[in-house]
């Protein structure tokens, strides 16, 4: 069952010196409890197509279909935590934007942050916490709100590398535990490849598809068990070619 | 309990703030002290200079005839009103401004003219408008903060961090929620600053004013002791303004602080 179709997605945007298209013919289907990865090189527009998705940018033309009464989540580059909110109330900043402060969401955030090991953070300030926690409260802040479908945008650049690794690990299991469904914009090969069913390949600007693979691992598990796949490399080395960096 | 060098370190940083404070106090106290001294020996022309002495004796004299405190009440009044109106008015404004892109780029340039025109220029028409008045004193005073204030609060609310608007667009959030869940409380700092600098502002357009046509205030005495070359009283109008705005300099301060907690 699909929960999002996405078909001939095209984005134009236009400056005072010209239009640029930023995205053509982009589609995507999206299945329940699905992990797709969207990998392209840098400055090829994947962002755009997550800020279209959730309604942040305009299509220039292309049809998105959801299911109905589905949510979406947003978690975009950096944690962008408010300094000035002790975690628990960032946490619970989407629901009092949606004025949707009942207790039962507020048990649910309550239950997050103590199964993720914020518990004893709660009022902790977020200049007191590590970027890694950091990250996982703005995950909290994001499924607060009960998202179907989380869209994430390069949702650990910020972080150094050992840290970005355990978090990644760390996020995927949560999404996994909530049973979200979830599309992930990233530059790096290796983290889409380790996390996702899914990962979509595309050109330079404009954004066309260029491959679909489906990620089929031996022992599946989670993003730094699946690096040691012997399938990995050859997915890795398959991307890369498709992608044609030169410097 | 700390070790050794830690309660050294301690012990430095303490010594270091006392001797600081220790130099503070001894360089005024020495001001003070040279001055008077050179007074009593006849070093400086005292008609021209005043001294401590004769400072201290026209406050009390002030004091006495109950006029000190008139005076004071009668500045801080005008500089309290103006200061609240173009702190407020100026974060309304500006408000606006970020609100509604359009008005802010028609605008842009009037603020600017207005913001680079020496505002003094407008004395004799705001006298004739408003009349020769506490009115046109807080006018003046306003002209010369608010548009300082519009300009560098507009400023700030635009440069508040776009991914986390593009946050609290993706959940949905109306323009009067980014507004006092984010623009507001992100630029704190930057509104106690805005604060900071409209006291001295506005103290400096009060005393304009109160130059300009005042039967009152400390601008007054001022300027009244200077028509009638008594320089004691300007030099006693010139402290105790001093004095009135490092208060509520510190006012604001003390404020900042509390609120922090």
């Amino acid at each position: 069952m699909d929960i999002l179709k996405v078909k001939n997605l095209k984005k134009i945007y236009h400056t005072k010196t010209g239009e640029i298209l930023a995205v053509d013919n982009f589609s995507l289907n999206l299945k329940q409890g699905e992990f797709v990865a969207i990998v392209g090189p840098s400055g090829c527009g994947k962002s755009t197509i997550l800020s279209i998705l959730c309604g942040l940018d305009k299509a220039s033309s292309g049809s998105i279909n959801i299911q109905k009464n589905l949510k979406f989540g947003y978690m975009l580059q950096g944690d962008n935590l408010f300094d000035w909110r002790t975690i628990y109330k960032n946490c619970l900043l989407g629901l009092e934007l949606e004025n949707n402060l009942t207790k039962e969401n507020i048990k649910y955030v309550n239950q997050l942050l103590d199964t993720y090991g914020l518990k004893d953070f709660k009022k902790a300030y977020p200049n007191n916490l590590s970027g890694g926690m950091r990250q996982r409260v703005s995950l909290i802040r994001t499924l607060a709100t009960k998202p179907d479908i989380l869209f994430l945008d390069e949702p650990f650049s910020a972080l150094d590398y050992q840290t970005r690794l355990a978090v990644s690990d760390d996020v995927y299991k949560i999404i996994k535990k909530e049973k979200k469904s979830a599309i992930m914009v990233t530059h790096d090969l290796s983290e889409a490849i380790s996390m996702a069913d899914k990962v979509i390949v595309l050109t330079n600007r404009p954004s066309k598809i260029k491959n679909i693979y489906e990620i089929n691992l031996t022992n599946k598990s989670t993003p730094i068990q699946n690096r040691k796949a012997k399938e990995f490399s050859t997915y890795y080395d398959k991307i890369w070619k498709d992608i044609d960096y030169h410097v | 309990m700390y070790s050794k060098e830690h309660r050294e370190y301690l012990k430095k940083i303490k010594l270091k703030n006392f001797l600081i404070k220790f130099t503070q106090i001894l360089i005024i106290l020495l001001f003070i002290f040279i001055w008077q001294f050179a007074a009593n020996h006849n070093l400086i022309n005292t008609f021209i200079s005043s001294s401590p002495k004769s400072i201290l004796n026209t406050i009390i004299n002030l004091y006495q005839d109950g006029s000190l405190f008139y005076h004071i009440w009668i500045t801080f009044y005008e500089v309290l009103i103006s200061f609240l109106i173009a702190t407020i008015g100026g974060i309304i404004i500006a408000t606006i401004l970020w609100r509604y892109k359009f008005i802010s780029k028609v605008i842009d340039p009037y603020l600017t003219i207005l913001n680079s025109m020496p505002k003094v220029s407008l004395g004799p028409i705001i006298i004739i408008i408003a009349g020769a008045g506490t009115k046109s004193i807080i006018i003046m005073a306003l002209f010369i903060s608010i548009i300082i204030t519009i300009i560098n609060v507009h400023q700030a609310f635009i440069s508040t961090d776009q991914n986390k608007i593009r946050l609290l667009k993706s959940f949905k959030a109306k323009p009067y929620q980014i507004y006092f869940k984010l623009i507001l409380p992100s630029n704190y700092n930057n509104l106690i600053n805005v604060c900071k600098v409209n006291i001295g502002l506005v103290f400096i357009g009060v005393i304009m004013g109160e130059f300009l046509v005042s039967k009152a205030g400390i601008g007054y005495l001022i300027m009244y002791g200077s028509q009638v070359f008594n320089l004691n009283l300007v030099m006693t109008g010139i402290i105790l303004l001093a004095i009135m705005a490092s208060l509520m300099y510190y006012f604001i301060v003390f404020i900042e602080k509390r609120l922090q907690k």
